[in-house]
């Protein structure tokens, strides 16, 4: 298998096989400081995220803070 | 009171406890709507706030996007709203998001399942509150005020209860003022005054009134001098709480005159 999808953020993307959870977000270029991720809607806390392998059809979350009253 | 060489006025006030934190400044700062982040942190600077409000957003996969926690001073306590939240589950679930990127355990329930008025849904509130408070989190409630609502969450486990002032971005003021009067009157938890207050006048009625605290957002953040903005309703805040201290006198419907009414210079004797 060449590419797997996974929705991200409720986008549809395609990744390499075999990524773990660290890996996905590195590609995403993300600002990795602050960012809090779900996993097919479990928190998966980000002294996990190496050890995480992703599949296709995973459902990804990935939030941070921003302004708000 | 008067200190022997300064102007100083000695003020006999407790500190604002939640959650058996202790806070002198009164005045809770929002995070939305500002134009930059370092508005923001000068906001917070001039103010003096100790607790901040925040959201938690998907981030943006096709830009590198910035938390705005950076801007936020280290000693400054991250009240995370639920904001987005459509019911107790949704809000539970932001609750827990944000409580495991390790910057506390204070949130603040907002549910919201009305677009026009974006008014607290105060039943699915009390149900997110009793989950959240049962799971050690420090539950600040967003409320319509309303003293049902308010005792069943102080049954919850609630920390403090937040009704709303007027309508959420609104610049209202004081709408609901007879009915946070009753909660300030019933209920025995800190009454932090949120959404609506849109000029300090406004907020130190609220703090004259007895509130234990006032939130601003909106006024602050789309004023032309946020950092002026927010500490003036800081100040106003410590004005309001002063004025609540002392006891004001209530009001009359007839004059009664400053000066003694005996005594005049041309009186025959």
């Amino acid at each position: 298998m060449l590419s797997m999808k996974m929705i991200i953020n409720g986008q549809e993307k395609d990744f390499e096989p075999s990524l773990s959870l660290e890996n996905l977000i590195d590609s995403l270029s993300q600002n990795k400081a602050h960012v809090i991720a779900e996993l097919n809607g479990n928190i998966i806390k980000s002294s996990e995220w190496v050890r995480t392998t992703v599949a296709e059809g995973d459902k990804i979350e990935l939030v941070t803070f921003v302004g708000g009253g | 009171m008067q200190d022997n060489n300064s102007n100083h006025i000695i003020v006999e006030d407790q500190p604002l406890e939640i959650a058996g934190k202790n806070f002198t400044n009164r005045f809770l700062l929002g995070t939305g709507k500002f134009k930059n982040k370092q508005e923001i942190a000068d906001s917070i600077r001039s103010s003096g706030t100790q607790i901040v409000t925040v959201a938690l957003r998907r981030i943006d996969l096709e830009q590198s996007s910035e938390s705005i926690l950076p801007y936020i001073p280290k000693d400054v306590i991250i009240l995370t709203n639920t904001s987005g939240a459509r019911t107790a589950q949704e809000a539970v679930r932001i609750a827990r998001l944000a409580k495991e990127s390790g910057c506390g355990n204070w949130v603040k329930i907002e549910v919201i399942n009305d677009s026009k008025y974006l008014l607290p849904d105060n039943h699915e509130t009390i149900k997110a509150t009793e989950i959240l408070a049962s799971e050690g989190f420090v539950v600040l409630p967003y409320i319509i005020p309303d003293l049902y609502t308010a005792r069943a969450l102080v049954k919850a486990g609630a920390a403090t209860i937040m009704p709303l002032a007027s309508l959420i971005g609104s610049n209202q003021g004081l709408k609901a003022k007879e009915f946070i009067k009753i909660l300030i009157e019933e209920i025995d938890i800190p009454i932090i005054v949120d959404a609506g207050i849109g000029a300090p006048s406004q907020a130190a009625e609220t703090m004259e009134m007895g509130a234990d605290a006032v939130l601003v957002n909106t006024a602050v953040a789309t004023s032309a001098d946020p950092a002026l903005a927010a500490k003036a309703f800081s100040l106003a805040i410590k004005a309001g709480r002063l004025a609540y201290l002392s006891r004001l006198p209530k009001q009359k419907d007839i004059a009664d005159a400053s000066s003694p009414l005996t005594g005049f210079l041309f009186e025959a004797s």
